[in-house]
């Protein structure tokens, strides 16, 4: 019987409703919709702060609060670092991480906090993890002239590696996007997660060199120095440092691990929020 | 399906089932969970089943009204309509996706009412050159200039239901869902929306109007279906059903369930 009504909807050019449209589709109609992921971005990066003084300057002030609140524990108090490179150190750790865990976070609640979208309106329901990334990504980029300013001060010279800056910067978008896109599927299925989100944020924070350096750490475990060599996250610090501090440089290695993590995250990512589109406002 | 219609089908709805599952609290919900002790998340779930095989067909050029008590699975059905909703077993057919106008919360509370407009037509699939002509248009159609720079939090149900109906109907639509949502305007208001209903059925446009409203479901429809607790109680001429689910009502009102 189901296989008449197929062929009397098909005979009169009806399609299906409530299932996914093919993934290349999925990304075609998702990609006609940019402007709005990017719009979207912007209005609410601008509404996020709108009722304190400062506004956007919000997304710009809270890292670099939070690099001199490290700075002052682990650079001042602890005194584990007295190399004056720590300081530019420190603060591309914190701005590139903070788009890390804001991507992630922000991912996360990318479906729920657009209920009321999702409610109404049909649309590829990935431009809504998009749209968190690229707020996080105008937050990055707003930071990034503090970054500049930090690393001329504590050595003059311009670095010829910087020219490869740009290119960090965008493939760390991406990776963030593959972060985001996954995380917010996960929190859809089991709504739990979004409560271990401070915790695995801060395993993260910790385990990925953010405020300190490895091999001046000492650490000779080869299992740890292995693992470590492997977090995205401390690839993505480690390029970024290397093509603005100099001492530090610019490996192939961590190009290649920043780069898979990337593609296979993205690819995953994608397919894997696709594959539950229809339950994204389900409830 | 044994009987074969001539007419152009439009929406076929394949017995559709719809379950919630919904985290339950209070005493009855507590009772249940007692036994599991620590980690009884799964006795506090309860099912609801909103919707219990439905099905019908909906030709080219019916205007269905859906009538039926709170609670009788009409939203949750038409939400599974538009797409909008995971069905648990069945399917549903259209010609092109329904677009499906509720009474609800602001699309995004934070924004003002015209960067919600801008938002929306542009998750419709529209440019954002194209929104930023359409936004006085769309907040003249909804009454709401004097309104349009404020959050959408700050408006009333009525002023979010008239925004959103000005947005979506914006695009034209084949198949159009209106849940509740013109019963919550004012007069002025309603007279706008009616005329731009009418125009868009006069374009082959299929119409679903849910509403508690007989009257105006008396005078827009062309057929009705009354759900019940989730199935289909009756389906067809809008006197008939209407005139039936009136005798019902009443015949249940004196009992303390209603």
């Amino acid at each position: 019987m189901a296989d008449t009504i197929d062929e009397y909807a098909g005979e009169h050019g009806l399609r299906r409703i409530g299932t996914r449209p093919r993934l290349g589709n999925y990304i075609a109609e998702a990609w006609r919709r940019r402007e709005f992921s990017w719009t979207m971005a912007l209005l609410s990066r601008r509404s996020r702060h709108a009722r304190t003084r400062l506004g956007v300057w919000w997304s710009v002030l809270l890292p670099l609060l939070q690099s001199m609140v490290y700075g002052l524990i682990f650079g001042v108090l602890l005194g584990s670092h007295r190399s004056p490179d720590f300081i530019p150190f420190l603060v591309t750790g914190v701005f590139l991480f903070t788009f890390v865990s804001g991507s992630f976070s922000a991912g996360a609640l990318s479906i729920s906090a657009n209920a009321g979208l999702l409610r109404s309106i049909n649309f590829p329901r990935i431009v809504l993890p998009v749209s968190a990334v690229v707020e996080q990504l105008l937050n990055l980029l707003g930071t990034l002239p503090i970054l500049f300013v930090v690393a001329l001060a504590f050595d003059l010279s311009v670095k010829v590696e910087f020219l490869l800056f740009p290119l960090v910067i965008a493939l760390l978008a991406l990776f963030g996007l593959g972060v985001a896109l996954i995380a917010s599927r996960l929190t859809v299925d089991v709504r739990d997660l979004s409560k271990l989100i401070p915790f695995v944020t801060r395993i993260l924070f910790y385990v990925s060199g953010v405020f300190y350096n490895p091999e001046r750490l000492g650490i000779d475990n080869p299992i740890i120095v292995g693992a470590m060599e492997l977090n995205p996250v401390y690839a993505f610090l480690s390029l970024a440092r290397g093509t603005l501090i100099a001492g530090y440089e610019v490996t192939i290695f961590h190009w290649i691990v920043a780069g898979s993590w990337t593609l296979v995250l993205l690819v995953l990512g994608t397919v894997y929020f696709w594959r539950a589109e229809e339950r994204y406002g389900n409830d | 399906m044994t009987k074969r219609d001539m007419r152009k089908p439009v929406v076929i709805v394949d017995d559709v089932s719809v379950t919630y599952t919904v985290y339950a609290t209070g005493k009855r919900a507590r009772g249940r969970l007692g036994k599991d002790g620590l980690v009884a998340k799964k006795s506090s779930l309860r099912k609801i089943r909103a919707v219990e095989n439905v099905s019908f067909t909906v030709y080219e050029g019916e205007t269905i009204g859906v009538i039926g008590s709170n609670g009788s699975g009409k939203s949750t059905l038409m939400r599974s309509i538009a797409g909008l909703l995971e069905v648990e077993s069945g399917r549903v057919f259209a010609s092109s996706r329904p677009t499906l106008l509720a009474v609800g919360a602001a699309l995004m509370p934070n924004l003002s009412g015209e960067q919600n407009i801008m938002l929306g037509g542009m998750a419709l699939g529209y440019t954002r050159a194209s929104m930023t002509n359409s936004v006085d248009t769309i907040a003249q159609f909804a009454g709401l200039e004097e309104f349009i720079d404020l959050p959408m939090r700050t408006y009333s149900s009525g002023m979010a239901a008239r925004l959103r109906f000005a947005i979506a109907q914006h695009k034209d639509h084949d198949i159009l869902i209106i849940d509740e949502a013109l019963a919550v305007g004012d007069k002025q208001f309603r007279n706008r929306s009616e005329a731009r209903l009418r125009e868009m059925r006069a374009q082959a446009g299929t119409v679903f109007l849910v509403s508690h409203s007989i009257a105006s479901i008396r005078e827009t429809c062309n057929r009705v279906i009354w759900l019940d607790k989730g199935k289909i109680r009756m389906d067809g001429d809008p006197i008939k059903v209407t005139q039936a689910y009136k005798e019902y009502m009443d015949s249940i009102s004196t009992s303390p369930e209603h």
